[in-house]
């Protein structure tokens, strides 16, 4: 049941992602830039919690759930510490994709060539 | 045309240019991107169930599994495997986080010839670096009215 509740809010999201794509002027950057922008919004406001509830990885395999990763980082960090968790809860759960991305996209550069 | 109305030249490019714009298969874009984005979302289900089932909350699992996601994106980027599937899945591959890192190994790749610095290091981040910014500057606002609001 789990996973089809992934499926099903993971494919939602890249849905609207895809209608955007088509049918505005936006390209993938714009769209991915508005998604994490929007997750935060959302995480801010208590939405995004409740769909990470429902759909797990189908909540935060999909940019929206990097901005909610932040927010919810930030808010435990204001929580615990005060106004300091405003910048010191930033990197706080998402510092894991972050180094990953920065680290395996470095050495798969090195590793691969480009296709011609 | 008159050159009374200089928008009316623009107005009318842009309605022909609309006209001959090929229209994108709308309907079975956003299908494939709801199949491929739900598919890669329950791979991520079963790595998080795997570091769950070492012990893991659904909390603390989720680092490692955005990790293992991303080395997945990345690896099948350098592979070339990755910008075929984006090829008809569209949102669906650029979305999850996946295409996150596919963002990032991409031009990495192709600008390697232009210097270890100002190519591969410096275009590594060409998309990732305003995800960065927007998700960081917007999330940093949202931390700010939750603090005043629990003042």
């Amino acid at each position: 049941m789990e996973y089809l509740l992934a499926f099903l809010v993971g494919g939602s999201i890249c849905a609207v992602g895809q209608l955007l794509m088509d049918l505005t002027p936006l390209t993938p950057a714009h769209v991915l830039v508005l998604f994490v922008s929007l997750g935060a919004v959302l995480s801010g406001l208590g939405i995004y919690e409740k769909l990470v509830q429902i759909g797990g990885a189908g909540a935060t395999i999909p940019l929206t759930g990097f901005g909610h990763s932040i927010v919810s980082g930030i808010f435990e960090e204001i929580d615990a510490k005060g106004a300091v968790g405003i910048l010191s809860g930033v990197f706080k759960n998402t510092s894991m994709g972050i180094a990953a991305a920065v680290f395996f996209g470095f050495v798969m550069a090195l590793l691969f060539n480009p296709k011609e | 045309m008159s050159a009374q109305d200089p928008n009316l030249d623009k107005k009318l490019y842009y309605w022909r240019v609309q006209q001959k714009k090929p229209k994108p298969p709308v309907l079975r874009n956003t299908l494939l991107a709801f199949i491929v984005g739900g598919l890669i979302c329950v791979l991520g289900q079963a790595v998080m169930a795997f570091f769950q089932s070492l012990g893991m909350t659904a909390k603390e699992a989720a680092g490692p599994t955005a990790s293992v996601m991303v080395f997945l994106g990345a690896f099948f980027t350098g592979l070339g495997w990755y910008d075929e599937l984006g090829k008809f899945a569209g949102a669906g591959s650029v979305i999850p986080i996946t295409g996150f890192a596919n963002s990032i190994v991409s031009p990495a790749i192709d600008f390697k010839r232009e210097g270890f610095v100002l190519g591969l290091g410096a275009r590594m981040f060409s998309v990732a670096g305003p995800v960065l910014v927007y998700g960081t500057v917007t999330a940093v606002v949202v931390g700010i009215v939750y603090w005043i609001t629990k003042l």
